[in-house]
């Protein structure tokens, strides 16, 4: 087996007395879609927060591409190569689309003061280069929205702001897309057509890895190969969906069934 | 090219109103120009009259600055020789050029700073301090002013960058209100009689002697209007071009929301010292040029209460708006200048201003634009 991308061991995270992550082991290989499951309040969204650095983690170790990232802050997580996504929608809502697809891309972008006040034709010529290709990703996403780029965020609709977040987040190419739950508030169909262009992207960039947090099981089902689930913090299955979806700790997890 | 002609036509009108309520001297006739200000703005603001006037400013920005410099340069002219007149009209564009750098912090970057008037002190302290100590240039020792006043800053805020929440905002108002104290206390500095500035020059021009060319003749304050007219349209390209740019974008992700920003790789304590520091200097820079204009400089100039007139200036204007903050330093520093029965009560009218700004229109008078780094201004 080749060495996965992202592991984590034992990995623990408390908030006072709620233990949102209990031990956790967690393994995904390269190039793969992860689904991540679990009733509401199983400790999904933490363990994204963990890993990208936003909460540090009270035990347990994170290894990213062969490198532990435990303790970084999450500047240097993503510069590692980790982007994400927000359950509740985090884009900048009185800036434009592009502006907002251009926090995305912070990382590649000519920050020096003197540069940006100065050095005017260059900058322009690289506006417009990231212009090309921010257009092109959203293009990818949604064709009127991406002639819509200099309009600010608070003017499109909820499902228009997920596909615009899902972009920021992979606009900077990274290695590892961690998805919190994209298609909140789409239909199924908005929804199936999100993970197809999602999944677009992943060919496109070839080798994109993802973990996807997600409550709709049928789009599980459908994009994941191989899924985890959660309950209070703790794993209680993992495999392809059609095998947990049958185990009876997660049928009770989720149904509450004996 | 008929919307030009509009916005030009407005930007004349605008003019000779500022001419005839710098120049009245009644009170009645400036009650009666004040009320009629008023009335037009309501007007303009329900009937949406200025529409055309704004998309025309709003889509050209370089016809707008250089129809705002004429007029203020045809405004000078007009006063030349009205001392009084002149030397509000300095102070406006000197308090625009203040709050200009204030704008960086606050406006982009959210750091909140009420110490304005402070940093504004340290320029002119420094100012004070060089001129009569040091054989440097002037032009170096407005520089000067602006990097006392920038490392101040950096040296305060340093220690509480990682903090977060209101901790910027308390040390600014410590540090405010402490420096007023340093300064009453500090025999060196003059004490709370303060400090007397010579004369400003600039190569062989002398500042304060009066201008006489042929048959022009002008008050001495002409030549600081000519370098605060300068200095107004260096901070503006210097933020303005900030604010197009990736750091426009970054500073205000780091405003907006810290944690999407710390995501996506932005430090951000990097960019609100950045912020502060270059803020900092275009205020002490502007701190400078005053205390040469006033040619003497007491702590009493620079209390807490005046640092809270440039952040009452930024939030009357619209936070983040260049051109709403120019208009609202025009409004707070000449009203209670002209108006004397509202002098004694000028703070409450502040505070008055404040909330009604805030219950009314949130915004500001002049709304901060969407940036738009790529394609044509919006129609
Ligand atoms: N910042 C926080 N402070 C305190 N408790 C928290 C915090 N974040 C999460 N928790 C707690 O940790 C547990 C796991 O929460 P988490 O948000 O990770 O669940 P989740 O699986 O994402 O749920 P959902 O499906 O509802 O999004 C919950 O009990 C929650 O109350
Ligand atoms: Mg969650």
């Amino acid at each position: 087996m080749t060495t996965p991308l992202l592991s984590c061991r034992r990995l623990t995270r408390r908030f006072g007395g709620v233990v949102a992550l209990d031990g956790l082991d967690l393994e995904v290989e390269a190039a793969s879609v992860l689904g991540l499951i679990g009733p509401n309040g199983s400790g999904k969204t933490t363990f994204f927060n963990v890993v990208t650095g936003l909460f540090p983690a009270n035990a347990g170790e994170i290894r990213f591409a062969g490198a532990p990232i435990t303790s970084l802050r999450p500047q240097a997580v993503h510069r590692a190569g980790i982007a994400r996504t927000f359950q509740r929608s985090r884009l900048c809502l009185p800036l434009s689309i592009f502006d907002n697809l251009m926090v995305g891309n912070h990382q590649h972008l000519d920050h020096r003061l003197w540069f940006n006040l100065v050095r005017r034709q260059v900058l322009r010529r690289q506006i417009e280069e990231n212009y090309r290709a921010a257009r092109e990703l959203l293009h990818i996403f949604d064709p009127p929205l991406a002639d819509r780029m200099m309009e600010p965020a608070a003017r499109i609709p909820m499902i228009d702001r997920r596909r615009v977040e899902v972009c920021r987040a992979l606009i900077s190419r990274p290695k590892l897309l961690l998805l919190d739950e994209p298609s909140a508030g789409m239909t199924h169909e908005e929804t199936l057509r999100l993970m197809d262009d999602i999944l677009e992207v992943q060919q496109k960039l070839g080798g994109l890895t993802i973990i996807l947090i997600e409550h709709e099981m049928s789009v599980i089902e459908r994009v994941t190969r191989r899924c985890v689930v959660l309950n209070y913090g703790r794993k209680i299955a993992e495999g392809a969906y059609a095998e947990v979806s049958r185990d009876p700790e997660v049928r009770e997890a989720y149904l509450g069934l004996e | 090219m008929r919307s030009r002609a509009i916005a030009a036509l407005f930007t004349a009108l605008v003019t000779a109103y500022a001419w005839l309520l710098l120049r009245a001297e009644s009170q009645g006739a400036i009650a009666a120009l004040i009320l009629v200000g008023i009335a037009a703005g309501i007007l303009a603001m329900r009937t949406q009259l200025l529409r055309p006037v704004a998309r025309s400013l709003g889509s050209n920005e370089r016809f707008a600055q250089g129809l705002a410099f004429a007029a203020v340069v045809v405004i000078a002219l007009a006063l030349r020789d009205d001392d009084f007149a002149l030397l509000l009209l300095t102070r406006v564009l000197i308090v625009i050029v203040a709050c200009l750098g204030l704008n960086v912090q606050f406006g982009y970057a959210g750091v909140v700073n009420f110490a304005g008037a402070s940093f504004f002190g340290v320029g002119g302290y420094t100012a004070a301090v060089l001129a009569s100590s040091a054989r440097l240039p002037h032009l170096l020792v407005l520089l000067a002013g602006g990097v006392t006043a920038a490392l101040a800053g950096t040296v305060l805020l340093l220690p509480i960058l990682r903090t977060r929440g209101h901790y910027a905002a308390l040390i600014t108002i410590a540090f405010a209100l402490l420096f007023r104290t340093f300064l009453e206390v500090n025999d060196a500095l003059g004490g709370p009689q303060g400090l007397k500035l010579g004369e400003m020059r600039i190569g062989p021009l002398r500042f304060n002697d009066p201008i006489s060319a042929g048959p022009f003749e002008g008050s001495f304050y002409l030549r600081y209007i000519a370098v605060a007219l300068v200095l107004v349209a260096l901070a503006f390209a210097v933020v303005q071009r900030l604010d197009r740019s990736w750091v426009g974008v970054a500073l205000d992700t780091v405003r907006l929301d810290e944690i999407a920003a710390a995501s996506f790789g932005m430090d951000i304590a990097r960019w609100k010292i950045a912020a502060f520091t270059v803020g900092n200097f275009i205020i002490g820079v502007a701190g400078a040029l005053s205390a040469f204009m006033i040619g003497f400089i007491a702590p009493n100039n620079y209390s807490f209460a005046e640092s809270l007139i440039f952040v009452s200036i930024l939030l009357l204007g619209g936070i983040g708006s260049a051109w709403g903050l120019s208009l609202a330093t025009a409004i707070v520093i000449l009203l209670p200048e002209k108006f004397q029965i509202i002098q004694e009560y000028r703070f409450l009218m502040f505070a008055a201003l404040v909330v009604l700004t805030l219950l009314f229109r949130p915004v500001g008078l002049v709304p901060r634009p969407l940036r738009r780094l790529v394609g044509p201004p919006l129609s």
